[in-house]
């Protein structure tokens, strides 16, 4: 099977898989997020949609930083 | 009783007439001085160079206590204070979060200073009418209530035996009693601080900082909650300091460039109005939104920290929150404050205790409470977190450390090292709410197990170890404390450099020095070694200027700009970081960069580790962690992540899990885990100027300028 590096961690990569999929997937419920799929910035309107292909490098990064 | 009846009890003891002094840019350069053995008044100038090194806010504060005591002074002599410090920025209107006070004393848990930071009208006021900061030492005979009256320009000291203890009754007595009438508009004038019953008791007493709500005509309570502070409080019979103000005009600070300020307040109002919604939500849900989002990531302690979520952890999610919160309401802990995070449940009927029946506001819950005395007790109810908070308030307690503390007793409950004959006849298991309000009710009457418990973490590990033989090596990896304070709430296992952002702390593991669990464990930004150590060195000297200023940090980074993704360090929000570089030149009429920001911080964190070394600690033995805080301690935490836990053992340690016990699994992970933390320790230390002790190096604090010689003196003797 394919896989993705989502935030330099090793994920299984499936057919037609989103942004949304990635978030699903790592449960990242978080509102504050900027995303880069292999370097590009994905906006908060194309997540749902924006293929991530086989072998992405994907960078959430979550912006809060402080409890 | 009706108040003009309280009040004719009042016995005076004291009262001095002071001359008035106007705020110049932030400062009214003159502290004001009370002894409860003496009732001695003073008024004392702050020296220039008490300026330039301390600041204000917790700074002054330190630099105080420091003079009043002795390193071998205890918390319950006679020498100790309390000291009460906003800072220069404390008291704009224009900027949000800008009303914070600094609360100091030598803590009943730590045998260290606890430093808290607290919201309410208490702060401001004190500045406005006439003080830099308020201290506070010996002890009174009986409880007695201090006044501040800045209209009259007067501090007296009354004896007061009438009035309640339990805050939600005296915030509102003390209101009206030195309110100029029952107007709401003359009732905002007043401010009261305040403790309760149970801060009689426990060694986790707090303080409530208390505001009147103007539209709900109601006393708001804000918590200087940790550490003990109450405890001191009512150690010395003080009922609570009132302060009264003539009011807030539009510059009380006299500031050198208010249209600066103003720009700054704008840009930021506008992105509260516009990014929140999409962002944190603070203005609906406070940081109560934190709930379910921590327990996606597996940070949700439950279960005394065993594990980071929970299947009925929706019960406490924000969705919850937002709708248990009163809606459509400017909820700031201070005039301007644009955030307006400081939530509060209205008309709830309590099912328990002294006041079961009556109906009445509770501030909060925070998230903090929500999963202390929530998730981490294994309570998932939103009705009983939010009688636990409103009881920890009125109470004078600490909603943190009475969720880690009795998230403790119930593991040892469960684990059979107290029982029913201990705890006489409670059933402490995870989750029971009656216990958990039974507990909560005897520790406001100082009686049962609620006065055991009431000792903290640590004081129950000993008690349980003289008096039940229990095991101390397995309560001390349980035992979520560090340097005698409780842990808040946030899972630390998987990140690192959070574990330094805890254990590493002056004074004990609150997450207000470093937050960094996103950074490290999620955004797996700062890998190595060096990149925590830089974290962990940029991040609580940042943090620590917020209290010198008087500033609340929520509105640093609970909503960010639009386009901080595109900064250079979106982790910092370079532009917030500006602003407030800018409103600290636009009051005080300096010319500071980001760089002599930090500068005066690590000053001041500097003095403050000098200090806890005066006292015998400050070292890298009591920046020990208890191993809960870094890995799974028992067969039963392991295997609730085991393949995760597998996979990391393969991958991190290098050693292939096949064919292990669990318990050799645990074993190994230990290892590991314990040997990262002694890296991380060498790292940071060496970052941060200090031997491999731990200890301040006489260079570095020379280079920063803090080579004082009451410094030099205590920190020579460990270089
Ligand atoms: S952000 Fe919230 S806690 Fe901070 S000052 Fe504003 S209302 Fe108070």
């Amino acid at each position: 099977m394919g896989k993705i590096t989502v935030n330099g961690h090793e994920i299984d990569w499936n057919d037609n898989m989103t942004v949304r999929n990635v978030l699903d997937r790592m449960k990242y419920s978080f509102r504050m997020l900027v995303i880069k799929v292999n370097g590009t910035i994905v906006k908060r309107e194309d997540w749902e949609t924006f293929p991530v292909p086989e072998g992405a490098d994907v960078k959430v990064i979550h912006l809060m930083s402080g409890g | 009783m009706n108040i003009s009846e309280l009040k004719s009890k009042h016995k005076p003891l004291k009262q001095m007439t002071y001359e008035p002094k106007e705020l110049y840019r932030g400062y009214t350069d003159r502290t004001l001085y009370i002894n409860l053995d003496t009732n001695d008044v003073m008024i004392k100038p702050v020296p220039a160079r008490m300026k330039e090194k301390f600041i204000g806010g917790k700074g002054y504060g330190l630099r105080l206590l420091w003079d009043a005591t002795k390193p071998e002074t205890k918390w319950n002599d006679n020498e100790n204070e309390i000291v009460i410090s906003p800072g220069p920025i404390c008291g704009i209107t224009q900027y949000a979060g800008a009303g914070k006070s600094l609360v100091v004393a030598i803590s009943p848990i730590t045998d260290i200073v606890i430093d808290s930071n607290v919201g309410g009208f208490f702060g401001p006021f004190l500045k406005f009418s006439g003080f830099d900061a308020l201290e506070l030492q010996g002890k009174a005979k009986n409880d007695v209530i201090i006044v501040i009256d800045g209209t009259k320009n007067t501090v007296s000291i009354e004896e007061a035996p009438a009035e309640e203890i339990d805050s939600h009754i005296l915030a509102e007595q003390l209101t009206e009693m030195y309110s100029d009438s029952t107007d709401p508009r003359d009732m905002k004038n007043i401010s009261v601080i305040s403790a309760g019953h149970a801060a009689d008791h426990t060694m986790i007493g707090m303080l409530n900082f208390s505001w009147f709500d103007i539209k709900r005509k109601k006393c708001r309570l804000k918590q200087a909650g940790r550490g003990g502070i109450g405890t001191v409080f009512r150690n010395k019979k003080i009922k609570a300091v009132v302060v009264k103000s003539a009011g807030v005009t539009q510059d009380p600070n006299h500031v050198a460039n208010m249209e600066a300020i103003k720009e700054r307040g704008a840009r930021f109002a506008r992105e509260m109005k516009e990014l929140d919604p999409h962002q944190c939500r603070m203005k609906q849900e406070g940081t109560a939104h934190l709930v379910n989002i921590m327990n996606d990531y597996n940070l949700l302690p439950t279960h005394n920290f065993k594990f980071g979520s929970h299947k009925n952890a929706d019960a406490l999610h924000s969705r919850v929150w937002n709708k248990k919160f009163t809606q459509g309401m400017n909820d700031g802990c201070w005039i301007g404050c644009t955030m307006n995070c400081a939530k509060a449940v209205d008309n709830f009927v309590l099912k328990s205790g002294p006041y079961k029946g009556q109906s009445v506001i509770v501030d909060g819950p925070e998230y903090e409470t929500a999963a202390g005395v929530g998730s981490n007790m294994g309570i998932f109810d939103a009705d009983t977190v939010i009688e636990l908070n409103f009881y920890c308030d009125t109470y004078g307690i600490d909603t943190i450390s009475f969720g880690t503390m009795t998230a403790f007793a119930m593991e040892c409950f469960e684990n059979g090292i107290i029982t029913k004959e201990h705890t006489g006849g409670l059933e402490l298991k995870f989750g029971n709410i009656e216990s958990a309000l039974e507990l909560i009710h005897q520790m406001a009457r100082g009686e049962g197990f609620g006065k055991i418990a009431g000792l903290g973490v640590r004081g129950m590990k000993k008690y349980f170890a003289e008096h039940y033989g229990a095991d101390m090596n397995f309560m001390n990896d349980i035992g979520m404390e560090n340097k005698g304070l409780e842990y808040s709430q946030y899972v630390s296992k998987e990140s690192l450099a959070q574990q330094g952002g805890y254990a590493m702390t002056n004074k004990g593991p609150q997450h207000d020095e470093a937050w960094l669990i996103f950074m490290d464990m999620v955004n797996n930004h700062i890998p190595t070694f060096e990149n925590k150590a830089e974290a962990l060195h940029y991040f609580p000297m940042f943090r620590t200027w917020f209290g010198l200023m008087g500033l609340c940090k929520l509105p640093w980074n609970d909503v960010e700009p639009e386009n901080n993704a595109q900064t250079d360090e979106p982790a910092k929000v370079p532009e917030h970081v500006d602003n407030y570089v800018a409103i600290y030149n636009a009051v005080t009429g300096s010319n500071i960069d980001k760089h002599e920001m930090i500068r005066q911080s690590e000053r001041v964190y500097n003095f403050q580790r000098t200090f806890n070394i005066r006292r015998g600690y400050g070292l890298r033995k009591h920046d020990a962690q208890p191993y809960r805080a870094a890995g799974p301690v028992t067969v039963e935490e392991y295997k609730s992540l085991e393949e995760f836990y597998d996979k990391k053992m393969k991958e991190d340690i290098g050693v292939d899990p096949a064919g292990k016990s669990v318990e050799e699994k645990v074993a190994i992970t230990r290892k590991y885990r314990e040997n990262r933390y002694e890296q991380l320790l060498d790292a940071v230390y060496e970052r941060r100027g200090w031997t491999k002790n731990g200890v301040p190096k006489i260079d570095y604090m020379k280079k920063i300028g803090m080579d004082l010689p009451e410094v030099i003196e205590v920190l020579s003797k460990h270089q």
